[in-house]
């Protein structure tokens, strides 16, 4: 009998320590794994692949006796069954830190390929593939490569950003608990095929269990992947650092402010050297592609969006968790289907995806497939595809200023516009709230929003209108 | 307790080496004090302001020891979703602990939550808070 219990940060903060010691003290042996991603079942107990979920401690000696209700095979679950899982292929499956584990599951499979088809073949097999950066932006990676493959250069650099800031966003936290030495992967491929020596890995300070695996793993793995070297970098609480030229200055250890570009980073980047920047579910995405072939990865999808999203489910939600597929799925079947709509009960009011630079969306738009260029064309964005959902509670004005309220906090200070318009914002809708005005400041919001969205360098002050806008747009009511 | 220039020293083949440092400092005194920036600048031939800018730039770095035990609650969207703005009224009715906001743990699905030292907890209503309040 094996005891299967996640050790990852939801698991964690849900209590599973404790039941991992409930076992032990029974005289069990507990393996610690990574998480399947059915976050509203933490802590999962997996034993021999049967599940037991939300357990406590006091629940351990029922489920030894076997008279605890079991969910059960987990692999059959609905939740886990409808998913296409590429990237997560070893989620819950798996020791985060045994290397045997991983070479047993495919481990290392494209960073062999990869040595053996060559730089450019391997370039080629990612832009084959279609894939786009999973930061939010969603620029093709292999075009990035090629750019930064083609610069000039002795030293380059490829940077992963860990700097997971979005609320319900969580993917990357995941795959760095979960999965440390596919990321750590990716990155020796990407280093391998534009020539680059250093890796940096920049984990925000709030994700301590990431920063230990990562660090852990990059010991074990050093001399899989020499003359390739990774180290970890931790950020500072300083949510901008999520933008790429951002947190290049804060690894150089400059206060976090954005640079203009041009020039781009994969000309001038890190130290001015050319510098792939890349986030960690575009890295963690590499490794399959170069065991399994671009076309293989191209074949998911739709339209110009390729391959898999690990969408993340969250907020007030009944079945909140990791949810991996391909582009296309509508946010309807990801809000009330998969997500079986609010753990409140109540009904959904809205969705905010891609964090709080996302806008918020109505249940009359949820026949939108998730898709870059259909959330775009719909004035929304696909971000990194974290849906938060909100009941029929939510005062909208109140979203509408936090969205004010954080910009002004997290605003590096750079571009007026959002320097000073996040907290010009902030006031126009306290007196929106207090009914002063309305109408006029209405006008002088959806103003501001223009100034901001057209003045500022990055996407803080470029798209904090996009949360304000649209909660304005799709529910007057909450604002007059 | 290492010092200033033990971190110094052991940062010093780094590229960069700024953030790890401060990360260093604030870990072994619980800030970084006015005196350690002045000996910081003076290692890796910055100056006084371009550290204090980096210090005062970061949310995480104190530029004043705090006294008290510091909790981090998430206040972003998905916490707020769940409800964390109700637990509010509870840290703004005691004054021992030092509740900060925090923007995101990365938790979202299972708020509201919170996290004392490197230590994460998750589902947080009434009870638990206060229970975790007391605790501290």
């Amino acid at each position: 009998m094996t005891v299967r219990i996640s050790d990852d940060a939801v698991a964690i903060a849900c209590g599973a320590d404790e039941v991992a010691a409930a076992f032990i003290a029974a005289g069990e042996a507990v393996e610690r794994v990574s998480s399947w991603g059915m976050q509203w079942l933490e802590p999962l107990v997996d034993i021999d692949g049967v599940g037991y979920g939300p357990v406590s401690a006091d629940q351990v000696a029922d489920i030894l006796k076997d008279t605890a209700p079991s969910l059960g095979r987990i692999a059959d679950h609905p939740f886990i069954a409808n998913q296409t899982r590429l990237t997560f292929s070893r989620a819950g499956k798996t020791r985060p830190l045994s290397l045997d584990d991983y070479y047993a599951s495919e481990g290392w499979l494209g960073l062999a390929k990869a040595r053996e088809m060559g730089a450019q073949a391997a370039i080629d097999t990612v832009m084959a593939s279609g894939l786009r950066g999973r930061g939010g932006a969603g620029f093709p990676a292999g075009i990035k490569w090629q750019t930064v493959a083609r610069a000039d250069g002795e030293q380059k650099y490829i940077v992963c950003n860990a700097d997971e800031g979005d609320s319900a966003t969580f993917a990357d936290r995941m795959v760095m608990e979960g999965d440390p030495f596919m990321l750590i992967e990716g990155m020796a491929i990407a280093g391998f095929a534009v020539g680059a020596n250093k890796g940096y890995v920049y984990i925000r300070s709030e994700y301590p269990h990431a920063i230990a695996k990562m660090e852990a793993a990059i010991k074990l793995a050093a001399h899989l992947i020499a003359p390739f070297v990774v180290e970890v970098r931790v950020g500072a609480g300083a949510y901008v650092c999520g933008e790429e030229t951002s947190l290049l200055n804060s690894l150089e250890g400059k206060r976090g402010e954005v640079r203009a570009k041009p020039p781009l980073p994969a000309l001038e980047g890190l130290f001015g050297k050319p510098t792939i920047v890349n986030n960690v579910l575009t890295l963690a995405a590499v490794p399959w592609i170069l065991a399994h072939g671009g076309d293989a990865y191209a074949a998911f999808g739709a339209g110009r969006s390729k391959g898999t999203m690990p969408i993340q489910i969250a907020g007030n939600v009944k079945h909140g968790g990791l949810f991996e597929v391909a582009f296309g799925i509508t946010l309807g079947e990801l809000v009330n289907e998969i997500g079986g709509g609010t753990a409140s009960g109540r009904p959904v009011r809205c969705v905010q995806v891609g964090g709080p630079l996302g806008a918020y969306i109505p249940p009359e738009q949820f026949h939108l497939p998730l898709d870059y260029e259909a959330f775009a064309a719909a004035d929304a964005l696909v971000g990194h595809a974290g849906i938060t959902v909100f009941d029929d509670t939510v005062d909208m004005a109140q979203m509408a200023r936090f969205a004010m309220e954080f910009c002004a906090v997290e605003s590096c200070g750079k571009c007026t516009p959002c320097r000073l318009g996040s907290t010009r914002g902030v006031e126009t809708l306290d007196q929106i709230i207090a009914g002063k005005n309305v109408e006029a400041n209405l006008a002088l919001i959806a103003d501001l929003s223009e100034t901001m969205k057209f003045g500022s360098l990055c996407a803080l002050g470029g798209f904090t209108p996009y949360p304000v806008m649209s909660a304005i747009k799709h529910f007057p009511e909450d604002f007059r | 307790m290492a010092s200033i220039a033990d971190i110094l020293a052991e940062h010093k083949d780094r590229e960069g080496p700024l953030l790890p440092i401060l990360h260093d400092v604030q870990k072994a005194f619980g800030h970084v004090s006015e005196d350690a920036m002045r000996e910081i600048a003076s290692a890796l031939n910055l100056t006084r302001a371009e550290v204090y800018g980096v210090v005062s730039f970061y949310h995480d770095f104190r530029k004043e020891a705090e006294a008290r035990p510091v909790l981090k609650l998430c206040r972003a969207e998905a916490c707020k979703a769940r409800g964390v703005e109700a637990l509010v009224p509870i840290a703004d009715n005691q004054s021992r602990v030092k509740v900060e906001a925090i923007y995101c743990l990365g938790l979202c699905a299972v708020g509201p939550s919170a996290m004392v030292g490197d230590k994460v907890y998750a589902r947080l209503d009434d009870a638990k808070f206060k229970t975790l309040l007391e605790a501290m």
